[in-house]
């Protein structure tokens, strides 16, 4: 008899246990709390600002995607194809988005929050947050590359980005001449997408031809094999080789190409505006001198032709509700202050990411924190997305495969073969 | 002197299992039946997760179906087998992984067995030589490969800086990438090799050794004529286990290269059409072929090189 109740405890409390642990799978566990996948660490402080706010509406079960944007869309890809009830706010990449919601993962707001959370919102980022016209994703976020350059060197170079719109060969031409770096995103990984979709577009073409979002993926079309292909070829290509590419150029990442603008041979650098934080850091920790940033000047994205406007990289962050969330009502009243002005001006000032709400960069302390605060708000309105695709994950490799690395493309080869690549693989023909 | 010295291996296998099998019949047949009940539930639940994955990965490979458009999955029988044989990019991840699979080991396998040999000989500090030798083969390969990452990064690593190379970019460079992602592999499972080997070392009778040594033999024919050859299972299983290891690296390509400059292996080709792409149905047969190529170094191993894996199993001594 003694020896039975122990058991029949341990049994008891593995049923409680068991029990405890189905209830957990299911998600609706009838609290107040939503799991909100986040992609940046800022997004953590405004969350908990939001649920204080919230008098106890909500409050959220904070969890952290991978640093790359490539990991990022994995695992939000897997388990929402899982039908992942545990999740309820995740936060997207925009390029991503049209994957998603193609695939019915993301709820989509109705005309009443679309309104609302498109007021105000800059065109890039808005543009980037809707797929067959209908919101998925409220913006965060926005982002878009700048070129920066050192004071210093302007005058050996020869080229005065300050006094007007420069090209790329300007740019390969001076920084040779004054023997310092043009850093860019030579690295294969999302951001060489981002640098040939700017180049691509710059030079007057796209890299899907236009319409392709509706169609199945083996009549989807690549528009790479044309003038604007060659170009954006010829570019990587030309910098790549010439003496003004960074050491490692086709390894190097967005933070690889601040610490070659931040060397003594740092000359220009195309980048994401989070740098001028990251200065900021750079300088408190001792490794840049104090006055690094009066040497520091930036302009708009540079050009192609000189003749045509540049297209500047789209980049930022949507907060989108899951499909399979059964919170989604709670989500959507939460997400009105994940996302609201004074959110997206916490996020600015914390992490350096642009805010996609016009309005923020009227804020005075943003403009005192951000001097270049207009030519951010100027880029974004310019930006030009990456293709909208709900094949987005093929076309993204695929350019990842073509166009790397960048000194070993050839603008009479790389465009058509990298066009065929594209297409071949969206019909399941060829592997990457 | 030879042939004092390469005796044959103790007489055991064969003979004694059938004396033992006729001696203890009824005895043998119970503790069979207990083993198939001890052994019976975790065999059944083994077969049902490993089984079960297999069949499906089989049966998925044969559509093309991409996980975000369910609707468009359509059976192709073995069009994708087609389609990953015919392409030129699955032969060169062949022949890169093949070649990972070749260097690395060849130099683990003599590596390894130096180390075996020197934690065998070791007279002092035994303990400690051995687990600080250990030591990479605890270490996640996935730390592993960032910690050599950053010791090749051009920007700030030490290698460059050590060897004076300036700002060579290790990771530019098909070969040089190669050799760094080899070198990762090899420093982090030298140890497995050596642990082996070491097992295999242990098992020579000293006896021989001693009369080798007053036969007169030097340390150089004492390894060739007497160690390798009382040590030849040993070294065979150790091979195969991590020739078969080694076939399916990942990680440490993962992290270090991520693909670029041509590195990519099989297994990234499998990862890349499955979780990248999310295209389920290719990226089963990439793993369905990965799977077969794997059987069938394991059977060469076994049958071709005659590998004795009961050695390995413990029946012999």
């Amino acid at each position: 008899m003694l020896q039975h109740k122990p058991r029949r405890w341990a049994a008891g409390s593995a049923l409680v246990v068991f029990a405890s642990v189905l209830a957990g799978c299911g998600g609706d566990d009838g609290s107040n709390t939503l799991t909100y996948y986040i992609a940046d660490a800022a997004q953590e402080d405004v969350a908990t600002r939001c649920s204080a706010e919230s008098g106890g509406a909500y409050a959220f079960n904070i969890q952290r995607l991978p640093n790359t944007a490539a990991g990022g869309r994995e695992q939000l890809l897997r388990r929402l194809a899982a039908e992942d009830r545990s999740m309820d706010i995740v936060s997207v990449d925009p390029p991503f988005m049209a994957e998603f919601a193609n695939a019915g993962f993301l709820r989509a707001f109705t005309d009443a929050e679309r309104q609302e959370f498109s007021d105000g919102i800059l065109d890039g980022p808005l543009k980037q947050s809707t797929f067959r016209d209908t919101l998925y994703s409220a913006p965060l976020y926005g982002n878009t590359q700048l070129l920066w350059y050192r004071k210093s060197v302007l005058q050996k170079a020869g080229v005065d980005p300050s006094a007007g719109p420069v090209t790329w060969d300007q740019l390969i031409k001076g920084a040779t001449q004054a023997g310092v770096t043009v850093a860019a995103q030579g690295r294969r990984n999302e951001s060489l997408m981002v640098w040939v979709n700017a180049l691509v577009s710059s030079a007057g073409g796209s890299i899907l031809q236009a319409g392709s979002e509706n169609l199945p993926a083996n009549e989807v079309k690549g528009g790479l094999n044309t003038p604007a292909g060659a170009e954006a070829a010829r570019i990587m290509h030309e910098l790549a080789v010439s003496p003004a590419a960074p050491a490692g150029f086709s390894t190097a990442g967005e933070e690889d190409s601040r610490a070659a603008f931040q060397a003594g041979t740092g000359g220009f650098m195309v980048n994401w505006p989070y740098v001028w934080a990251a200065f900021d850091s750079a300088i408190e920790e001792g490794t840049l001198p104090a006055n690094f940033k009066d040497d520091v000047g930036w302009a708009a994205y540079p050009r192609v032709e000189t003749g045509t406007e540049s297209a500047s990289p789209s980049g930022g962050l949507g907060l989108s509700i899951s499909s399979f969330s059964r919170k989604q009502d709670l989500a959507v009243q939460a997400i009105r202050c994940l996302a609201n002005e004074q959110s997206q001006k916490d996020f600015m000032k914390t992490a350096g990411n642009p805010a996609a709400l016009a309005s923020v960069f009227d804020d005075p302390e943003i403009r005192e924190m951000f001097p270049m605060a207009d030519e951010i708000r100027t880029g974004l309105d310019a930006a030009t997305p990456r293709p909208v695709s709900p094949y987005y994950g093929d076309v993204t490799g695929s350019i990842q495969t073509a166009f790397h690395p960048p000194d070993s493309l050839s603008p009479g080869s790389t465009p058509r073969e990298a066009n065929d690549l594209l297409e071949d693989v969206l019909s399941n023909k060829r592997l990457i | 002197m030879s042939t004092t010295t390469s005796a044959a291996p103790p007489r055991t296998s064969s003979e004694t299992r059938s004396q033992r099998r006729v001696r203890l019949t009824d005895r043998a047949r119970h503790e069979r039946n207990l083993g198939w009940l001890l052994a019976g539930p975790a065999f059944i639940a083994m077969v049902a997760v490993t089984g079960y994955p297999i069949l499906n990965a089989i049966w998925l490979s044969m559509f093309d179906y991409r996980l975000t458009d369910p609707e468009g999955r359509n059976f192709v029988g073995l069009g994708n087998y087609f389609t990953i044989l015919t392409d030129g990019l699955f032969w060169q991840q062949f022949g890169v992984t093949s070649l990972i699979t070749v260097v690395t080991v060849a130099a683990e396998l003599v590596l390894g067995f130096g180390l075996a040999m020197v934690m065998h000989r070791a007279l002092y500090l035994r303990t400690a030589l051995r687990t600080a030798i250990l030591v990479p083969y605890g270490i996640i390969t996935v730390v592993s490969a960032y910690a050599w990452a950053y010791a090749f990064s051009n920007t700030y690593g030490f290698v460059n800086g050590l060897f004076g190379l300036g700002e060579f970019d290790w990771f530019g460079g098909t070969w040089s990438a190669l050799v760094t992602v080899c070198v990762a592999e090899i420093w982090k499972t030298t140890p497995f090799m050596s642990l082996l080997l070491l097992a295999g070392l242990a098992q020579i009778p000293d006896d021989y050794l001693e009369a080798a040594k007053v036969d007169g033999a030097t340390a150089w024919q004492r390894v060739k004529r007497v160690i390798l050859p009382n040590m030849k299972a040993a070294i065979m299983v150790a091979l195969l286990f991590r020739t078969l290891d080694a076939f399916r690296i990942f990680d440490s390509v993962f992290i270090m290269t991520a693909g670029a400059q041509g590195t990519e292996t099989l297994s990234f080709l499998a990862y890349r059409q499955t979780i990248s792409r999310v295209m389920v149905g290719l990226g089963s047969a990439v793993s369905v072929i990965l799977a077969i190529l794997v059987v069938l170094i394991a059977v060469m191993f076994v049958k071709v090189f005659k590998t004795d894996l009961s050695q390995q199993r413990g029946e012999r001594k």
